[in-house]
């Protein structure tokens, strides 16, 4: 809030032709995007929460008209008291615990080596890693399906049978899915922000004897912080929204109920017009979301000073 | 925390070697050559091993994808068996009337659509909040990153309870609009304009008398260029491969995206054997434009980030 006083010397005091020339301005720059910000973004998230406050009655029986009557945070303490959603969140949590801390590792690590290895070599290499982000989460599943799948894997070849879709291995496959993914786009943001750093830091730190891991250790790695944890909170915002893999796979794998994350628990309970319900766990997660990545960005930023 | 910490000392020992006088070793600006040479195979073999991680599944496609119908399960995954990818292809585009094809120009028209008019509002209003000072910018800005947060499902059901509510849940609309809006694009074209366009350059351009949307479209675009391809390329990939926002908005098969066509066939394999085959090639496909179309506006993208790097 303090920043919205103290950034803002008042353009008010100006002779009202040209004032109006300014609001003129600003709305055209500014209304278009606003507008579909309102409309497709908060609005939808307004209707959520007053649909979440509704639930459906019947009247006349079964078959009869439904109608809709306010009923306060009822739907919340019915999410809250359903096994099945905590069952997802578990799920979700696990997967944050690994995919986070994982994804951030594969990224750091290879664009750290890159940054040592010929430029030429390294952008073939940063290429070949780039290519599973052209493929869709559908396709990736598919695809690692495919592979996971005792006769059609390649393991098979070496007599090798794992059933990657058993209970005990369904989420580091899907963790695994992830990983293949989004490890380039983090490669490419990390080596986006190893680039600019700027070059003397390296000629001063080599004219004091710093051997390459010193640098990657001492330097490079605190002056890309900020970007480490910009891709972590990208990872968790990404995590949180886990429902693409095991859907698909579900089709393919009997470990995954309908409610294997709270996401996909939700997709059924509007599929089974559920609706008031499914926006109760729809506004949990947006807020379970925005607090989560708020409070890793103000975490992580203490640490830092 | 100790493992942490006890490194520290040391590091700091190597690097001040020459003020102190006491090097450990004999060349303090070079590693051993020897230790090099380990040290640099090691990396290559690690690049490496990831390159085979990243690119062997999409090998693994291809040559499923070239298979005949039923032998996926017995034959090898690693090599090319009885290849007939031009017999495959034939069955996709025959396939209830080429549906397929119907749905890649779906997902062309969403991705297409949803990113371009996307990142033109995005870059209007980046540049506004850059270049302009007014009461409640930070507000504005902060707002729109805020929503940055919030995981892009959590919106999908409300915005299906909303359109469902409007009645146009169902539509192409209902896909299209939604996929306009993109806080990451309006962060990056704000800091783009911040970055790249010269408060100078704009008064210039004032002073002769070119107005306010003049100088945008013709100074400042060209200027945050590098920006917008990249908003446009990230935005282009979200709407591409979104899954769960046509799935629950759409219900007639004529208007699917990719993903949720290539998903309800992954369905219905158990019941026909050919869409086994139809799922792997029809994935490639899928693949294919945006490898291109990714290979030609990385370079673009790349000339810009290192453009930037050269200013900054």
């Amino acid at each position: 809030m303090t920043t919205v006083t103290a950034t803002s010397p008042g353009t008010g005091r100006w002779k009202s032709p040209v004032r109006t020339r300014a609001l003129v301005t600003r709305a055209g720059f500014l209304g278009p995007f606003y507008t579909a910000f309102a409309l497709f973004f908060l609005l939808p998230i307004g209707f959520a929460i007053y649909e979440s406050l509704l639930s459906q009655r019947r009247i006349g029986g079964v078959f009869g008209r439904p109608i809709e009557v306010f009923s306060g945070l009822r739907q919340f303490g019915a999410v809250f008291s359903d096994p099945q959603f905590w069952s997802g969140i578990k799920t979700v949590a696990l997967y944050v615990c690994i995919q986070v801390p994982l994804m951030a590792t594969v990224g750091v690590t290879l664009a750290l080596l890159l940054d040592v290895t010929a430029p030429r070599l390294a952008r073939v290499f940063r290429t070949s890693y780039f290519v599973p982000f052209a493929v869709s989460t559908v396709v990736a599943t598919i695809l690692w399906g495919t592979l996971y799948t005792p006769g059609s894997s390649p393991l098979s070849e070496f007599h090798i049978n794992i059933d990657f879709l058993s209970h005990n291995l369904v989420l580091p496959a899907i963790v695994n899915i992830g990983i293949w993914e989004w490890g380039g786009f983090n490669v490419v943001l990390m080596t986006t922000a190893l680039t600019s750093i700027p070059t003397e830091i390296y000629d001063s730190a080599r004219v004091d004897g710093a051997s390459r891991w010193a640098m990657a250790w001492h330097i490079k790695l605190p002056l890309i912080r900020p970007t480490i944890v910009m891709s972590m909170v990208l990872t968790i915002i990404g995590t949180m929204q886990l429902f693409t893999e095991p859907q698909i796979m579900a089709q393919i794998s009997d470990s995954i109920p309908t409610y294997y994350t709270p996401n996909m628990f939700a997709y059924y309970q509007i599929s089974a017009d559920n609706y008031s319900f499914a926006a109760a766990i729809s506004v949990t997660l947006a807020l379970v979301g925005l607090v989560l990545s708020f409070t890793f960005i103000r975490l992580t930023r203490r640490r830092t000073y | 925390m100790a493992v942490a910490v006890a490194p520290d000392p040391a590091r700091s020992d190597a690097v001040l070697t020459k003020q102190t006088g006491a090097p450990p070793r004999p060349l303090p600006d070079r590693t051993g050559q020897v230790a090099g040479h380990v040290a640099s195979t090691f990396k290559v073999t690690v690049l490496m091993v990831f390159a085979v991680y990243f690119l062997g599944p999409v090998y693994c496609l291809v040559i499923a994808a070239t298979k005949p119908t039923n032998s996926i399960y017995i034959s090898g995954a690693l090599l090319p068996y009885k290849p007939q990818f031009w017999t495959n292809l034939s069955y996709i585009v025959n396939y209830g009337g080429g549906i397929y094809f119907r749905w890649l120009l779906n997902s062309a028209f969403y991705a297409i659509g949803g990113a371009g008019i996307g990142t033109l509002l995005a870059g209007a209003a980046g540049y506004y909040l850059a270049m302009f000072r007014f009461r409640g910018r930070e507000g504005l800005f902060l707002m729109v990153i805020g929503g940055m947060l919030v995981p892009g499902t959590a919106l999908a059901l409300p915005l299906f309870l909303l359109f469902a509510r409007l009645s146009i849940a169902g539509s192409y609309w209902s896909v299209l609009l939604p996929s306009i809006v993109s806080p990451f694009s309006l962060f990056l074209c704000r800091v783009s304009a911040d970055a790249a366009v010269p408060r100078e350059m704009v008064e210039a351009g004032r002073i002769d008398g070119a107005s306010e949307a003049r100088i945008f479209f013709s100074i400042a675009v060209r200027l945050m260029l590098p920006g917008l391809v990249t908003a446009f390329l990230a935005q282009f990939v979200g709407i591409w491969n979104n899954y769960l926002l046509p799935l629950v908005m759409l219900i007639s098969k004529d208007t699917y995206p990719v993903t949720v066509g290539l998903g309800t066939w992954q369905g219905q394999t158990t019941h026909t054997d050919i869409l086994e085959t139809l799922i792997l090639v029809g994935a490639l496909i899928s693949v294919v434009p945006l490898v291109i179309a990714f290979l030609f506006l990385q370079r673009f993208w790349r000339s810009g980030l290192s453009l930037g790097g050269v200013k900054a």
